[in-house]
């Protein structure tokens, strides 16, 4: 079923009754080309471009819960590529390219929005900071903006710009940042893969890797054995049981990130705003709940919630910046897991055990790198190349000491970033 | 959360500094080799369940602390005085 402006009207005209489930509920085979175990965003996007750009459709992904039922339905849905190390800036910079093209290529309306992204600074070092971001940006052919104080104000008045301790000094503009409906982001990829023959296995949990002489055989599951010469864990946040079940430890820690939505408002916060000297950032829903969020609680956490005191730091940052949310009130927090490497970037590599892929490290920033995530996984896969977009995202960078990409420029042991 | 601080008691999260897991226990001798530093610096159980983590008291008398709690309930199970248990091995 392919959606189009007519389909919607005919629909409308005669009742809905035409609509048809967007993926099949298939029983698991016995034996797959490849098996991705992990449903989510980066696992759905690898299975779909697994299929569409290398032709594989005899493959399966395996979720252990519902499909979009893990960090990819719990982010704050930010869309950005405004990185600065190289290693991370080609990435983004082409996941951002494939986000511009995705509803077309998905046939699915996932309701990205380029509203435009603001990072304010509020000091000079800071402002020589984004100026050296903005140019690394423009480098890389995205676009960036170095916005002054009243350049700022113009696109939002509504700041604290006098605030005594943090005032406003000006912002970087990412125009081309936005946001896009997380839940969409799944079902589109979903819908794709299911729609190339691509099986979504839900509610079946992989419960053990098969290895024999180091050579991948294929998975254990609550659904049966399921054999496969290729098998990659794209599992976020679990990533580190998944990966023992193959003998590996992993260099990440799960810790948990909490985010905030307000009842829906009329439109008022039009673009992806973030506080220079605080950890908030917020943005709008279309439904018009504030999405905002802020940093880790800082602790290891497999727990889908957090404590207060993160919380309280959000909100106190956000009075600070903008006054005007105070009444809004908060209808829900939770929490995601974060699967934090020691530099902060992610990794997308093979495995000592042959046939066998890792997908995982992407700290607070998976969300954008859904598309990029799942080409360059599925080139990998297919290939047995890294692609050239995710060379640098290598697995034994922290043993060796080379390539480490460290965005913060806060070092590279765990709990820095 | 709340923390128990063997010297000082029973005292809110925010007053405690998190260093991470409890490996730094068990520090390798510097000739350990390059698995043995890789494995001590990066590589991680990351258990879902029970772990132990170490806390610095920042905010109060300084001492580092041994924290056994579940990642999962966020449950603290137990604390203890880093010094003491740095002897013993885990």
């Amino acid at each position: 079923m392919k959606f189009s402006g007519l389909r919607v009207l005919k629909e409308g005209l005669t009742g809905n009754r035409g609509w048809t489930p967007h993926w099949r509920d298939p029983e698991p085979k016995a034996e797959y080309d490849a098996v991705i175990i992990g449903g989510g965003g980066h696992g759905l996007a690898t299975a779909y471009y697994l299929a569409s750009n290398h032709g594989m459709t005899n493959i399966a992904v395996l979720e252990k819960g519902y499909i979009g039922s893990g960090n990819i339905g719990r982010n704050t849905t930010i869309v950005r590529a405004n990185y600065f190390l190289p290693g991370n800036s080609e990435f983004y910079s082409h996941s951002l390219k494939l986000w511009e093209g995705l509803e077309q290529d998905l046939n699915y309306n996932v309701m990205h929005s380029r509203r435009g992204l603001i990072n304010l600074f509020h000091s000079d070092g800071q402002r020589d900071a984004f100026v050296r971001r903005g140019n690394a940006m423009l480098n890389q052919g995205d676009d960036a903006v170095l916005l002054d104080r009243e350049g700022v104000r113009k696109y939002l008045p509504y700041l604290d710009f006098d605030n005594l301790r943090f005032p406003v000094y000006g912002g970087l503009l990412h125009p081309r940042g936005g946001s896009a409906r997380h839940d969409a982001v799944a079902w589109g990829y979903a819908r794709g893969a299911d729609q190339r023959g691509v099986d979504l296995v839900q509610n079946c949990e992989v419960t053990g890797i098969d290895i024999e002489r180091g050579v991948v055989k294929g998975v254990q599951t609550t659904r049966g054995a399921i054999r496969a010469r290729k098998v990659a864990i794209v599992t976020a946040g679990r990533s580190g049981q998944v990966a023992a079940m193959a003998g590996m430890r992993l260099p990440i820690e799960s810790h948990v990130l909490q985010a905030f939505v307000t009842e829906g408002l009329k439109p008022v916060i039009d673009h992806v705003v973030s506080f220079g000297m605080g950890h908030f950032y917020i943005s709008q829903s279309d439904k018009g709940g504030l999405v905002f969020g802020g940093d880790l609680d800082f602790y290891a956490s497999y727990a889908q919630r957090g404590n207060l005191p993160m919380a309280e730091h959000v909100m106190e940052a956000g009075m600070t910046l903008m006054p005007m949310i105070g009444k809004a009130k908060v209808l829900r927090s939770w929490g995601g897991i974060m699967d934090m490497t020691p530099d902060g970037s992610p990794i997308i590599d093979r495995t000592d055990t042959e046939g066998l892929f890792i997908d995982c490290g992407w700290c607070y920033g998976g969300f954008k790198a859904v598309p990029a995530s799942g080409v360059a996984l599925a080139h990998l896969m297919a290939t047995g190349q890294s692609h050239e977009i995710a060379a640098g995202f290598r697995l034994d960078r922290f043993r060796t000491g080379r390539g480490i990409i460290d965005e913060e420029g806060t070092g590279s042991q765990h709990n820095l970033h | 959360m709340r923390l128990t601080c063997p010297l000082c008691g029973e005292r809110d999260r925010r007053e405690f500094y998190y260093q991470g897991d409890a490996v730094s226990l068990n520090r390798p001798s510097p000739e350990a080799g390059v698995d043995a530093w890789d494995d001590y610096v990066h590589l991680r159980d990351n258990p879902a369940g029970e772990t132990r983590d170490m806390w610095q008291h920042e905010g109060g008398c300084g001492a580092w602390i041994v924290v056994t709690r579940n990642t999962v309930t966020h449950e603290v199970l137990g604390t203890a005085l880093a010094g003491p248990a740095a002897g013993a091995r885990i």
